[in-house]
């Protein structure tokens, strides 16, 4: 019987193949939207509910004035302050490979502790003590201004080795940077961060890039009690309301997702794109089936006549679409999946499918196929055999 | 009572509102082991007659007794099963399926019977051999001259070992020698294999091969 499906799928190899494309294109299309929104959502889950961030009120690409740390500090509640800066900077000998690059201060390293851990470091010629509350693997690059932390991902994918001296191309901070590789950090497993980051001091970035002026972009706030977050949050911004530099605190969750609610209605868009494009599909590919089947109707009575049951001839035509649109289906959204992730999608480093989109893809597809083979399939199977051989006379 | 037992049966087609009377209160006995031919003009409901005995269509009233079984108070799925293990249809046009070899064709009735792929092939090969088309196993319908056509889809009637035959006019569209070796065919299951057999046809030679001829006109039996 299964024979029976094969070879009625192989009858006409151009129109199977066809009508298999087209539900790969479509699915593939429909994975790499939802591609797109996955990885605007990972962007967007990157950070904590519990932390909070604190940025410039007018933009995210303004500075804040380094000294806000202390006053912010000083408000009860608040356990630990640290800064971050996106720096952006290119790798000369790998334009196209872009990665993320932060500046840091040094409260940033116990502060992440639950996200990234360091895994090697440069062992310190001299014996180094740090300060308390630091790993003393650090030592090294606590010692040396221009030394950096490189996540071992990127350290795999660049071929970097430790203690190495890397140059950058500046963007926002112009010039070549150098930097020496002090230590390498992964991410921690339920962490929110990836492993593919470079990571340096706020001071090299103030002595080289700020011309000395102490500025810096982002705090993140630990706090000793998040239900006290939305207060907290309010007190910052009160704090600096009326200065030449005013704040915007929220959860650091939500920063992530002012991030990408740059992107405005476009994950709605893309949604709508890809319902639309699945039901094209589903209309295109139900369309040949029908005919597909039409051209068999003598056939098809022959088969009742041998007293083959109306349930075997529904079920051996749903098979038959249902296997064309499946495998189109899986064949497109595995190659979004394989093709698409971790390649880089605007300012995010790399794309994210998650299996979940994949698999949806595919009962999209396996779906596809029980729609589309349906009509023809009842039908064929209500079709009276007298009929179904008359149409042959 | 008859092994093909037909009373007063009735067939009538509704064409848009027009009623055609195909069959008209026709009954007609027939024993196992007949060899029958049906004649009759055209659009006199050979075809018609044919397909109520085989069960692949039903009247519109009257009684259909065929082996034993009232095949007018069967339905769908039982109808479907009945038929495959009871009749052995012939058509006109062969209606092999191009996609199929002459083996895979004659094997396709077997599908609906639980056994092995070796049964199935042993005994596809064996109504192959049969009919003298062994050695064209492996052939596609396309491969074939009309004569083989119809003897791959004689094999296919018979894989499946029916007590009743049914033919629509099977030498109609063959030429005089191969409509010969199609009859000679049917005589010979008839003879050694016991098989029932009732033959549409046009042809007054091939009717002179059956034991029996019946007249259909107008939907009711004349001589
Ligand atoms: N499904 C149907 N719907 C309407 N009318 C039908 C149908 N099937 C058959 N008829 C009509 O019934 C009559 C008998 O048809 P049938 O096919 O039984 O004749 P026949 O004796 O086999 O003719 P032929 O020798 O041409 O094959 C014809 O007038 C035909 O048009
Ligand atoms: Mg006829």
């Amino acid at each position: 019987m299964f024979h029976l499906v094969l070879v009625n799928l192989f009858r006409n190899k151009l129109r199977t193949v066809l009508t298999l494309l087209s539900v790969l294109v479509a699915l593939f299309l429909y994975s790499s939207l939802g591609a797109i929104l996955d990885t605007l959502q990972a962007a967007s889950d990157s950070g904590s509910r519990e932390r909070l961030a604190t940025r410039h009120a007018i933009a995210l690409t303004n500075f804040l004035p380094y000294s806000y740390k202390q006053r912010i500090a000083q408000i009860p509640g608040v356990k630990r302050v640290c800064t971050q800066v996106w720096f952006g900077a290119r790798d000369p000998q790998d334009r196209g490979g872009f990665f993320t690059q932060f500046a840091v201060d040094n409260d940033f390293w116990p502060m992440y502790k639950k996200d990234i851990r360091i895994v090697e470091a440069t062992k310190p010629q001299v014996a180094l003590g740090v300060p308390a509350g630091q790993d003393p693997k650090l030592a090294a690059y606590l010692a040396e201004r221009p030394a950096c932390i490189v996540g071992v991902g990127l350290m795999k994918k660049k071929n970097w080795k430790l203690g190495q001296t890397i140059h950058l191309d500046g963007t926002i901070f112009p010039g070549t940077w150098d930097f020496v590789i002090r230590g390498t950090y992964d991410k921690q497993p339920g962490g929110t961060w990836d492993n593919e980051m470079l990571l340096f001091r706020q001071d090299y970035l103030v002595e080289k890039g700020l011309k000395g002026n102490e500025l810096t972009g982002v705090f993140k706030l630990e706090l000793n009690d998040k239900s006290q977050s939305a207060a907290i949050a309010r007190q910052v911004d009160a704090m600096f309301e009326n200065s030449d530099n005013a704040t915007k605190t929220e959860s650091e969750q939500a920063f992530g997702a002012g991030f990408v609610s740059m992107f405005g209605n476009v994950p709605f868009a893309l949604r709508m794109i890809g319902f639309a494009v699945v039901f094209t599909i589903l209309v295109i590919s139900a369309n040949t089936m029908v005919m597909s089947v039409r051209e068999r109707t003598s056939e098809i009575g022959v088969l009742k006549t041998l007293g083959f049951s109306d349930g075997s001839i529904f079920g051996m035509i749903v098979a038959e679409a249902a296997i064309i649109t499946t495998g189109g289906g899986l064949i497109g959204a595995l190659l979004a999946k394989f093709g698409l992730e971790g390649k880089p999608l605007a300012f995010i480093p790399q794309m994210v499918i998650r299996w979940e989109t994949v698999f949806t893809a595919i009962a999209i597809a396996v779906l596809l196929g029980a729609v589309s083979g349906f009509i023809p399939a009842w039908q064929a199977s209500r079709l009276r055999i007298v009929d179904a051989l008359r149409r042959v006379d | 009572m008859a092994w093909v037992d037909i009373r007063d049966v009735h067939k009538v087609y509704e064409r848009d509102t027009q009623k055609v009377t195909v069959l008209d209160g026709l009954s007609l006995q027939i024993q196992e082991g007949e060899f029958v031919a049906l004649m009759g003009p055209s659009g006199s409901g050979k075809t018609t007659l044919l397909n109520l005995i085989g069960g692949i269509d039903q009247p519109t009233s009257g009684d259909l007794v065929v082996a034993g079984t009232n095949i007018a108070a069967l339905k769908g799925a039982q109808l479907a099963k009945w038929r495959s293990a009871t009749i052995g249809y012939i058509f006109q046009l062969y209606n092999l399926m191009p996609v199929l070899t002459a083996q895979q064709n004659v094997e396709l009735p077997l599908m609906l019977y639980k056994m092995s792929g070796a049964e199935r092939k042993k005994r596809a090969s064996f109504a192959l051999e049969l009919v003298g088309l062994a050695d064209r196993s492996t052939h596609y319908p396309r491969q074939l001259s009309g004569g083989q056509e119809q003897r791959v889809a004689i094999a296919r009637a018979l894989v499946s070992d029916p007590k009743l035959l049914l033919a629509d006019e099977p030498t109609g569209d063959l030429d005089r020698k191969s409509g010969e070796e199609i009859l000679q065919l049917l005589e010979r299951l008839n003879r050694e294999f016991k098989k029932t057999i009732i033959m549409v046809t046009h042809d007054p030679h091939a009717a002179e091969r059956a034991h029996r001829l019946v007249h259909l006109d107008k939907g009711v039996l004349t001589a």
